[in-house]
C-alpha cells in the first residue's frame, strides 16, 4: 500500500476516485459546480486511462436514464450532478432504486432554483431523500474520495444492490483546494473487486423483463422489500467502513462524534460546516466548556436509534439544517432526530437552526453563538424559538 | 426480400396472449419488425400501450430481454444498454452479436421523448428506433399528440360548436429525424409488410442509428371496425397521407407510388374521428388538408428525384 498526497479540489478528488474505480459506463451532463468533475474525468477517458465508455448525454434526465439502461445491462455505472440536474433526474432516481441498480453518483450540493443560485445548500439532495437511494454526506475532499470508493462496495453488495449518492458541498469543497491522501490504484481496485452482474439484461440466454407494469396486486410487496433492503444496508455500510480502515487507516461510521461523550451541549450538522464547528469545539474546550459535535454521515438509511442514543446524555442540542422543508415543523435533519429521540425517556432540550441557504456563509462566530445559546437553554430550561433562521435579514 | 414461408417459421419474440386490443396495429408492426433480425435482440420500450399490455407483472410477453424505464426516455435508456454492450465487448467480457431496438408510440417519440431521441441519434449509438405512430395518446384514452392529423377528433380536440377537431397539421417527424443525418430513416406501413420487413432488416444491419416510423392504426381511437386495420393502413398509403419512403445516407428514395392517388376523403370516410369533417360546412377544411397532402407529396417527389 502506497499513499500519494495531493493538493486538489473536491471535484478533482472525486474524479480521481472515478478513475481508480474505472466504471464500465459513465453518463453525465455538466452543471455548476459539478462541471469540473466531469471535465476532469473526460480527460482520463480521452487519455485512455480508463476502460469507461463516456456517454455525453443531452440532459440529466437522459444521464440517469442511460445509467439505468447501462446498469441493467450488467456493469459498473456512475454519473454526477448538482441541484437542478438532480431535480431533472428526479423521476428516474426512483426507477433506478426500485430496479435495484447499484449506480454510484457524486452530488455536489447546490441550492435549487428558484431563484437560480449556484452556491451550496442541501435542498437538492434533501428533496431526493425519499427516492430509495443510500445517501452519504462528506465533510471534505478526503471524505469525498473515501466515501466514493466505499460507495461502490456498499451499492454492489448482493444484500444491498441499491444506488448510492455521495454528497459534498458546492464550491466550499468542490472548488476549495485541500490535502488528500490517495490510495494506490491496485489497492483501490482490489478493495472494490470486479463487478458481479445480477440478472444482467445482456444475458440473451436468460431473457428477463425489466420495469414491468406492477399494479395493486404486487406493487406494495415490492415497495415493502425495498424498505427492507435499504434498512439492511446499515450493517453493510459499517462492514465496508471497517474494511476500508484496514487499507486507509481512516475511520468511518454512520456518523462522527467529536468530543461528544463528556459533552453537556452539542451541535448536529452535516458536511463542511462540521469542519468549522470542530474548530469552535476545540476553542471552547480550551476554555473549559463541555461542548461536542455530531456529524451524520449516512442520512439514508437514517441511523435514528444510534444517533438518538449518542445524543441522549446531553442537556441541550442544536440541530443545524442547510435546507428548508417548506411547511414542515423544521429542517429534515431536525425532524428526523427529534422524532428518533422519542425512543428515549429523557429528551435533551433542542432547537433547529436553518442556515447557509444559497451559499450564505456560516463562520466560527455564528457557531460560537449557537453554543452560547445552548448554554442559556440549559440555564433557563427554556427554548425561546424552536426553529430559527441563522443570520437572515428580516 | 424476406419470404413469408421463412418468416412464419421463425420463433416469435412477442408471444401471443398479450393484452393489446384485437386488431391493434402496433403488435402487427412489432412482430413484422422483429422477424427481420437474424441475431438476438434486446428490446426497450417507452411507457405506452405496447409496454403496459405486454408486461403486466408477474407475466411478460417478451421472449427476448426487455427493458421499460419511463415514458420520455426510451432512446436514452437503450443508449445506456448499447453503450454497456460496447464497453463489455471492448473489454472482452461479451462476444455475442446482439441487436438493440427501442419502441415508442407517437406520444413517446414526437412529443415527450423527442429530446432523448435526438440526443441518442446525434451520439450515434448502434440501435434501431421504431415509432409505432397511432396518431394520439391512445394509452391514456385518445388525447391529441403532435402526430394527430389536422381535423381529427380526439378527447382533447373534441368536435365542439366552434372548433371542429384538431386545428394544426401533424409534425413531420421522419424528416426531422432525417435531418440528424443518421445513416437510415424510413417511413413504412404494416400493409406493405415486405417493404416494412426489408426496411427493418436494413435498420438492424445499419451501423449506427436507424429510425422507422410505422403508421399503426388504432381502431379505438380512429373509430373503425377492428377487422379493418390493414385496409385502413392501405388507404393511408394510397391517398398519399402516409407515403412510403426511406432516407439512406442522406438519399431519399420513394418506395411506393400509387397508380392513381385516391382523394383524402377515401382515408377519412371509414374513420369515425373524421366524421364531422365530411359535412358541407367543413368542406373547405378538407380541401385545405388535401392541398397540404398534395404539397407534401410533391416535395417528396422532388427530394427523391422522381421529379
Amino acid at each position: 500500500m502506497s499513499i500519494k498526497t495531493a493538493a486538489v479540489t473536491g471535484n478533482e478528488a472525486a474524479s480521481y476516485a472515478l478513475r481508480q474505480i474505472n466504471p464500465d459506463v459513465v453518463a453525465a451532463y455538466p452543471i455548476t459546480p459539478q462541471t469540473e468533475l466531469v471535465q476532469s474525468f473526460s480527460e482520463y477517458v480521452a487519455d485512455g486511462l480508463v476502460d469507461t465508455e463516456l456517454i455525453t448525454v443531452e440532459s440529466e434526465h437522459s444521464a440517469m436514464s442511460a445509467c439505468v439502461g447501462a446498469a441493467a445491462a450488467g456493469g459498473r455505472v456512475m454519473t454526477a450532478t448538482s441541484a437542478n440536474g438532480l431535480a431533472l433526474m428526479f423521476e428516474i432516481l426512483f426507477i433506478a432504486a426500485s430496479n435495484k441498480l447499484p449506480i454510484v453518483m457524486p452530488v455536489v450540493n447546490r441550492a435549487l432554483s428558484g431563484p437560480i443560485n449556484i452556491h451550496c445548500d442541501h435542498g437538492d439532495t434533501m428533496a431526493a431523500r425519499d427516492a430509495g437511494w443510500i445517501q452519504i454526506y462528506s465533510e471534505n475532499a478526503q471524505e469525498v474520495y473515501d466515501n466514493l470508493i466505499q460507495a461502490i462496495r456498499i451499492a454492489e453488495n448482493m444484500k444491498v444492490r441499491l444506488p448510492v449518492m455521495v454528497m459534498f458541498d458546492g464550491f466550499i469543497i468542490s472548488h476549495g483546494i485541500e490535502r488528500v491522501d490517495y490510495l494506490d490504484d491496485a489497492t483501490v481496485r482490489n478493495f472494490i473487486g470486479t463487478y458481479q452482474p445480477n440478472h444482467p439484461l445482456l444475458d440473451i440466454d436468460k431473457p428477463l423483463t425489466f420495469g414491468p407494469l406492477d399494479l395493486y396486486d404486487y406493487y406494495f410487496e415490492h415497495k415493502r422489500q425495498q424498505a427492507e433492503d435499504i434498512k439492511n444496508s446499515k450493517p453493510i455500510i459499517l462492514d465496508v467502513a471497517r474494511e476500508f480502515k484496514e487499507i486507509s487507516a481512516r475511520e468511518y461510521g454512520l456518523f462522527e462524534s467529536y468530543h461528544l461523550d463528556d459533552a453537556e451541549t452539542a451541535i448536529v450538522v452535516l458536511s463542511s460546516a462540521a469542519g468549522t464547528a470542530k474548530a469552535v469545539v476545540d476553542e471552547l474546550r480550551d476554555r473549559g466548556r463541555k461542548v461536542g459535535l455530531l456529524k451524520p454521515r449516512v442520512f439514508r438509511p437514517f441511523p435514528y436509534i444510534e444517533i438518538a442514543q449518542a445524543l441522549s446524555h446531553l442537556k441541550a442540542i442544536a440541530i443545524l439544517d442547510r435546507s428548508v422543508s417548506f411547511g414542515s415543523f423544521g429542517g429534515p435533519l431536525f425532524t428526523e432526530i427529534r422524532s428518533a429521540m422519542v425512543e428515549f425517556k429523557k429528551i435533551p432540550e433542542n432547537f433547529n437552526i436553518i442556515f447557509g441557504l444559497g451559499g450564505r456563509d456560516i463562520n466560527e462566530q455564528d457557531i460560537t453563538g449557537i453554543y452560547n445559546q445552548l448554554d442559556e437553554v440549559v440555564k433557563s430550561g427554556k427554548v425561546k424559538e424552536r426553529v430559527q433562521y441563522l443570520g437572515v435579514r428580516d | 426480400m424476406a419470404k413469408l414461408k421463412d418468416l412464419v417459421n421463425k420463433p416469435e419474440i412477442l408471444s401471443p396472449g398479450h393484452r393489446l386490443c384485437a386488431g391493434c396495429g402496433a403488435s402487427i408492426a412489432v412482430r413484422q419488425i422483429l422477424s427481420a433480425s437474424d441475431d438476438p435482440v434486446v428490446v426497450a420500450c417507452a411507457t405506452g400501450c405496447l409496454e403496459v399490455a405486454t408486461t403486466i407483472y408477474p407475466y411478460t410477453s417478451w421472449r427476448s430481454p426487455f427493458i421499460h424505464n419511463a415514458f420520455e426516455n426510451v432512446a436514452a435508456t437503450i443508449s445506456g444498454v448499447e453503450t454497456m454492450y460496447q464497453s463489455l465487448k471492448k473489454q472482452g467480457k461479451i462476444d455475442k452479436e446482439i441487436k438493440f431496438i427501442a419502441f415508442g408510440g407517437d406520444g413517446g417519440t414526437y412529443d415527450i421523448g423527442l429530446q432523448s431521441l435526438s440526443g441518442a441519434l446525434e451520439r450515434g449509438h448502434n440501435f434501431v428506433y421504431v415509432c409505432y405512430d397511432n396518431e394520439a395518446y391512445m394509452n391514456t384514452g385518445i388525447q391529441r399528440s403532435s402526430a394527430t392529423p389536422r381535423g381529427a377528433w380526439t378527447t382533447t380536440t373534441p368536435v365542439g360548436e366552434v372548433i371542429p377537431g384538431k386545428t394544426q397539421y401533424r409534425k413531420d417527424l421522419t424528416r426531422i429525424i432525417a435531418a440528424h443525418n443518421i445513416p437510415y430513416a424510413a417511413q413504412a406501413s404494416i400493409w406493405r409488410w415486405s417493404d416494412l420487413i426489408d426496411k427493418a432488416h436494413k435498420a438492424f444491419y445499419t451501423k449506427g442509428p436507424a429510425f422507422l416510423n410505422v403508421l399503426s392504426p388504432c381502431h379505438r381511437g380512429w373509430r373503425f371496425p377492428l377487422e379493418d386495420t390493414i385496409k385502413i393502413s392501405k388507404l393511408a398509403v394510397q391517398t398519399n397521407f402516409w407515403p412510403l419512403y426511406e432516407v439512406e445516407n442522406g438519399k431519399y428514395k420513394l418506395n411506393y407510388k400509387p397508380k392513381e392517388r385516391l382523394p383524402i376523403t377515401e382515408w377519412m370516410k371509414p374513420q369515425g374521428r373524421y366524421k364531422h369533417l365530411l359535412t358541407p360546412e367543413n368542406e373547405s377544411i378538407v380541401e385545405e388538408i388535401q392541398q397540404e397532402i398534395d404539397n407534401n407529396w410533391e416535395r417528396l417527389l422532388v427530394l427523391s428525384g422522381e421529379k
